[in-house]
């Protein structure tokens, strides 16, 4: 029996997903409303109008707001690494340590100079220099973002490297691969339109205020014009990465894929769930429908997945209890291949410790015939190798329902805008509404679309190698219960801060925002 | 020696009007400074409270080599091997 202690785990889980989702709010706001930003002043520049210029300001005060509540929000999940999983960060070190640097560098030179320049700038330096500079910010941002994201791709669909048995490391062989690896490149683009989408939202729901109290009106239909444009585009994008997501999920983790279809029974000409409640006691294996009710799209999940209308789609019992017909190994076999894995690396140690390198050699042999069955050799049971599959499938069903939203909010309110009928009344009782809690709802989404990613992703911290429960400290659960409930402190305040100071900056508007 | 005395010159004048972009800058913020200060009370809180009392490095306090650390985690993620 393995004897992680599980409470320990789950609280060093939660306080990771706590910090990471706080930390999400900020971010998605930084890389969207950077673009947004220079959006405004380059229509200022070329215009020379004063009232782009304000509106600029204005918006570039609430960014420098979000920027500054959220700025080392995300050190705390470095902390986390050394304090809670000291076994997963040393085992990926060599791994994380090149973006990680990077991202660093990257962030501190771009903060320094442009971010000063964009703040500070204005009246001091000349208009082309200060656009150039808000420019830089934008791409600096977003670029800063591609580091992490290679680091989480990574972790999903580990490439690149090898193990070391001796230092108990993974390696890394190819930067390229790291970087271009298929995942990470999905993702970079998914996470950062839906960032930009999420931004758009942000400035609609501003704006629809402005325009329900009839305050700043023309500041409020200007920005409305650029952000349901912006907002659009990203939607394309946001939908074309998200599909090429799920097909990289369907290749490189069919268990998620399978999680959050719903997919317990693997089937061809496989059918997507586009709404549909699950059965509460539902297990892998049990033979009950999964759903109590649904509605499907035939043939759609078989596309999505594979690209084909007829291709199979493992379902989770194929994954869980294998599947001849379709070359599917069980977990349970997996299970034994990792286990003597875990037994040859611990016999090649111990060898190595005697000095006698022959047996040594011997167990290294014998362990990379197993080696990539590693991570399955610590789960219990079969099914520990499915994720809780409810809270990825509603995750990503909110998620994708709030995604096909967004663009018909965006066209609507593109539509009149271009009608310049954005202050009619009847706009009140639905549009505007509906444009003022848009903010909330992509951060639903937002927020959602992570839910999706990692806890579609477990039991694995990295996916198929190492579970998470693998990768903590053996530290006793009151540390991390301690921390918790101080993080969840501070970030309220923090959030809280934010909140305040950003409410009475709206409501001062955009003469004096500075 | 003449061209030397210029690039001094110049470089004097561009490190101070940095300076003064900087200083000016800071000066001038009205809903910055209330920012600023948010900013510094939370990397206090961060780097000297959370990080140095309760977020130690595990595998830094406890070990000094690399191979150390090495062996500890090995020894960590192999500890329910039967080894037969």
């Amino acid at each position: 029996m393995m004897d992680f202690d599980l409470t320990m785990v789950n609280w060093a889980r939660a306080q990771f997903a706590f910090t990471a989702m706080y930390h999400w709010i900020f971010v998605p706001l930084t890389l969207g409303l950077s673009f947004l930003c220079a959006f405004f002043e380059t229509i200022y520049v070329r215009t020379g109008d004063k009232e782009w210029r304000a509106l600029t300001k204005f918006w570039m005060t609430l960014f420098g707001i979000n920027f500054a509540i959220g700025v080392a929000t995300g050190i705390i999940l470095e902390f986390q690494f050394g304090t809670n999983w000291s076994n997963y960060s040393w085992i990926v070190g060599d791994i994380f340590g090149a973006p990680l640097a990077i991202e660093g560098l990257f962030a501190f030179f771009l903060e320094a100079t442009f971010f000063a320049v964009m703040f500070f700038g204005w009246n001091r330096v000349s208009k082309k220099f200060h656009l150039f500079s808000t420019w830089m910010v934008a791409i600096g941002s977003n670029l800063s973002a591609v580091w992490i994201l290679v680091a989480n791709g990574w972790m999903q669909n580990p490439v690149g490297m090898a193990f070391n048995p001796e230092t108990a490391r993974f390696e890394m062989q190819s930067f390229f691969e790291v970087v271009f690896n298929p995942v990470a490149v999905s993702k970079f683009v998914h996470t950062s339109s839906s960032g930009f989408l999420f931004a758009s939202l942000f400035v609609l729901t501003i704006s629809c205020w402005y325009l329900m109290k009839g305050k700043h009106l023309q500041m409020a239909k200007r920005s409305i014009v650029v952000a349901s444009v912006f907002g659009l585009l990203s939607s394309g994008f946001v939908a074309f990465s998200g599909d090429e997501s799920a097909y990289t999920v369907a290749q490189k983790q069919p268990m998620k894929l399978a999680a959050i279809e719903g997919l317990y029974k693997g089937e061809t000409k496989a059918g997507l769930v586009a709404a549909g409640i699950l059965r509460g006691d539902k297990q892998p294996g049990d033979g009950q429908d999964p759903f109590l009710i649904k509605i499907k799209i035939p043939f759609m999940l078989s596309l999505l997945a594979n690209r084909s209308f007829t291709a199979f789609v493992p379902g989770i019992d194929d994954l869980v209890y294998g599947n001849e017909e379709q070359g599917i190994e069980s977990t349970a076999s997996k299970i034994a291949k990792g286990k003597k894995a875990i037994n040859d690396l611990a016999l090649f140690k111990q060898a190595k410790k005697e000095k006698n390198n022959e047996k040594a050699e011997i167990f290294l042999a014998k362990f990379k015939n197993n080696q990539e069955y590693m991570g399955y050799g610590y789960l219990e049971s079969p099914e520990e190798a499915v994720p809780p599959v409810a809270i990825p499938y509603y995750a990503f069903h909110i998620m994708v329902a709030l995604g096909t939203l967004f663009p018909v909010l965006f066209a609507a309110f593109l539509f009149y805008a271009m009608k310049d009928s954005l202050t009619k009344e009847s706009l009140k009782k639905w549009l505007l509404p509906l444009g003022l809690i848009s903010g909330f709802l992509g951060l639903i989404a937002q927020e959602s679309g992570w839910v999706v990613a990692e806890v579609g992703r477990q039991p694995w911290a990295i996916y198929g190698l190492l579970p998470v429960k693998a990768s903590t400290t053996n530290l006793a659960a009151s540390n991390v219960q301690i921390t918790f409930f101080m993080f969840f402190v501070v970030f309220t305040l923090l959030l809280a801060a934010e909140i305040t100071i950003m409410l009475k900056q709206i409501s001062i508007g955009p003469e004096e925002g500075r | 020696m003449v061209s030397k005395n210029i690039k001094n010159h110049n470089l004097i004048k561009g490190i101070n009007s940095i300076y003064t972009f900087y200083r000016d800058g800071f000066k001038g913020m009205v809903i910055g400074k209330k920012l600023w200060k948010i900013i510094l009370i939370k990397l206090f809180v961060m780097f000297v409270i959370l990080k140095l009392f309760f977020f130690p490095n595990f595998l830094n306090t406890k070990f000094e080599t690399d191979e150390e650390k090495g062996n500890y985690v090995l020894e960590q993620i192999t500890r329910n091997a039967s080894k037969n």
